[in-house]
């Protein structure tokens, strides 16, 4: 029965016309997607968007409102259970258990999911290696650090060796490096063929994804390669503006109708040509006193995409 | 159902327990601070009333009367006064709680063998008190004036009564089996009940229900640790009761253990579902209080007679299970009763456990909503 076979095109999660309603909200607004087995889906969209709803549908948490699904070959509406034992999920919200050990904590989740007793060692020993938690075993979870956490969450999440692993904003609030090195293992796995659907409002970690739906206010606005959705979506160029008082030289483009966004310290504008476009901008800006320290054009990121995409709908 | 899975979250929560410092004092030291409450503070016993006596008679007649009201060992005569008006501060301020007043005449009309008449001033403020006083104050002269009339009236109808089970009439011995079903109650109503409300609460929830745990393989795996705590608190209850309050222990241990066990499995099924029903840990706590701890206390005939009750309400305490759970326990203690007499509460309970723990099995979702 684990081995239920896949669709014959080799899709680990599909589903149309997805619904799911709380009161008079539409959380969900019909939507209808499919991932690859193997593959590294990205959920992007800001928080609200209906992300962790999706997900907890897919995992068999919440029941769908309305539309039909799968998956691992299981239906959505009726298979719910026999979902939960080929997927692992890991919530938005840190959920192991504080007053538990790390060595504790995995050994709990590896009971629960009846990993056999002859692989139980060798899966301890992995999510520790893997965590980076080697030394921390005997630490009570609630002494940890996010990104130990974090990882040790994701460890507990995989020790049964799922086919589909759901992860939801497994990145938030983790520092840096942790984030770099919680990607690099979810490549390991997708390597390996785990399927990975993961939900992130960071932007730059789009492009660890091998496809990407954006998801605001319920629907999915976009949906393919991040490549893709750049090619697709920005026929504009990008232009960087380097300058000294950022919100006020937002405030003055934005009186004068050019669509800009505000990225750390500089602006990004979106125009249509690029040159007519790089004098207007210098002198609309030296006018109302705001020094331009350089205009250069920058290949759009994900997040000029998304922020053209929101404009649009 | 996966025996692996159940020991991974009884293991789970026996650590839990084990580390919270507020659920380790509920377990094991609360059952002992209500049997010290009960078993040496709250007495229902009369002995040493205080009494203050007028005595106007002033006869040795008169003083042996008084006399006998010390030697019953109920009253403690403490003050003598001389006038009728220095009685009232006695009793306002608490100093005596019983008045006896003699008159002049007494010891002349017993001798004679009239009607004598003394007069007892009781402060009715606390009723229970009241009433035994009275009584004992009854028996005391009845007493006394046997003595004096001698075989000149004998009565048609001589009644004695004697007390069975509890010959001493200890209410120690009354209260304490009852108590363990208190106690019970107790760790059902504050420590089951976090349970599941807890994870909820916590977030924690989520991630179980997303693993292919069965919900009855995560309903026992959590009722377990929480029935071995209860039953070392029976043991832990029962030790203290017969060892060191002397509470006499007539019937089957055996017996004894096993229906406690019944109802102990009951209680704390109806704890998990207030729990799962519940959601919070605030709401699952004040309902299990609501719906089992104070039921047992109030209503269970632990403490007040179920006969002396309204009738509406001793309609409502059929369907409490504590009510049948403190007659096994009384009727083991103090009666040595059997299971042939006590089949029908066992029956009951047992119901009751079944019933409630098949409800916590199809009330829990593995579900947000």
């Amino acid at each position: 029965m684990a081995d239920k076979v896949m669709n014959e095109n080799n899709t680990a999660v599909q589903v149309t016309d997805l619904r799911r309603t709380f009161g008079d909200f539409v959380a969900v607004d019909n939507i209808s997607l499919s991932v690859t087995k193997g593959e590294i889906f990205g959920f992007l969209g800001p928080n609200g968007a209906g992300k962790s709803t999706t997900i907890r549908i897919l995992c068999g948490l919440l029941m769908p409102t309305g539309g039909t699904g799968t998956v691992g070959g299981f239906d959505i509406n009726k298979e719910s259970e026999l979902i939960k034992q080929v997927i692992g999920y890991m919530s938005q919200k840190f959920s192991l258990y504080d007053s538990l050990t790390v060595e504790e904590n995995i050994k709990f989740f590896s009971g629960v999911y009846n990993v056999p007793k002859v692989k139980k060692k060798e899966r301890m020993e992995w999510v520790l290696e893997m965590a980076g938690l080697m030394e921390k075993r005997n630490t009570l979870t609630r002494n940890l650090a996010t990104g130990f956490k974090q990882r040790l969450a994701l460890g507990c999440a995989i020790l049964h060796e799922p086919r589909i692993v759901f992860l939801d904003e497994p990145t938030s609030g983790v520092d840096p490096i942790s984030r770099r090195k919680f990607w690099d293992l979810i490549g390991e796995m997708s390597q390996a063929g785990t399927t990975i659907f993961v939900t992130t409002h960071y932007m730059d970690e789009a492009d660890y994804c091998d496809r990407l739906a954006l998801m605001y206010r319920g629907k999915i606005i976009a949906e393919g390669t991040p490549n893709e959705l750049r090619k697709k979506y920005m026929s504009r160029d990008v232009l960087e503006v380097n300058v000294d008082k950022v919100v006020e030289a937002f405030n003055v483009l934005s009186l004068h109708r050019i669509e800009a966004a505000i990225f750390g310290s500089t602006l990004h504008v979106m125009v249509d040509d690029r040159e007519t476009s790089r004098a207007h901008i210098s002198s609309v800006l030296g006018d109302s006193g705001i020094t331009v320290k350089g205009i250069e054009k920058i290949p759009p990121s994900l997040e000029d995409v998304f922020v053209t995409l929101i404009e649009v709908s | 159902m996966k025996l692996l899975r159940v020991k991974a979250i009884m293991k789970k929560e026996f650590i839990q327990i084990w580390r919270d410092p507020l659920s380790l004092a509920m377990a094991f030291i609360m059952p002992v601070i209500l049997l010290f409450i009960y078993g040496y503070a709250i007495t229902f016993d009369i002995d040493k009333i205080p009494t203050v006596v007028f005595d106007m008679d002033k006869s040795s007649l008169s003083r042996e009367f008084v006399n006998q009201f010390h030697e019953s060992g109920y009253f403690r005569v403490n003050s003598y006064v001389d006038n009728y008006k220095a009685i009232d501060p006695y009793l306002d301020a608490g100093r005596a709680r019983v008045a006896v007043v003699i008159p002049e005449d007494f010891s002349k009309n017993v001798h004679k063998g009239c009607n004598v008449k003394i007069e007892v001033l009781i402060d009715g403020g606390d009723s229970n008190t009241a009433t035994i006083a009275q009584g004992y104050a009854i028996a005391i002269a009845e007493g006394f004036s046997q003595r004096f009339r001698g075989s000149r009236v004998t009565p048609f109808i001589d009644s004695r009564s004697r007390v069975w089970y509890n010959n001493e009439l200890k209410s120690r011995n009354f209260i304490i089996p009852g108590l363990i079903a208190i106690i019970m109650a107790v760790i059902i109503a504050l420590l089951i009940a976090l349970t599941i409300a807890r994870e909820w609460d916590r977030g924690t929830m989520e991630q179980l229900i997303s693993t292919p745990v069965k919900t009855p393989e995560l309903i026992i795996g959590k009722l377990i640790p929480y029935f071995l705590i209860g039953f070392a608190d029976t043991i832990l209850t029962i030790l203290m009761s017969t060892l060191l309050f002397n509470v006499p222990l007539r019937g089957s241990v055996i017996l004894l253990l096993g229906l406690s066990g019944i109802f102990l499995f009951g209680g704390l099924s109806f704890g998990m579902l207030m729990s799962i029903v519940g959601k919070t840990q605030l709401a699952a706590s004040q309902a299990a209080l609501l719906t089992s701890f104070l039921p047992a206390f109030l209503l269970s005939g632990f403490i007040f007679s179920i006969s002396n009750m309204p009738k509406p309400l001793q309609i409502v305490t059929y369907f409490i299970p504590a009510r049948y759970f403190v007659t096994i326990l009384k009727g083991i203690f103090l009666k040595g009763s059997t299971l042939k007499i006590l089949w029908l509460e066992a029956l009951l309970l047992t119901l009751f456990a079944v019933l409630v723990f098949i409800a916590a099995n199809r009330k829990f979702r593995k579900r947000i909503e």
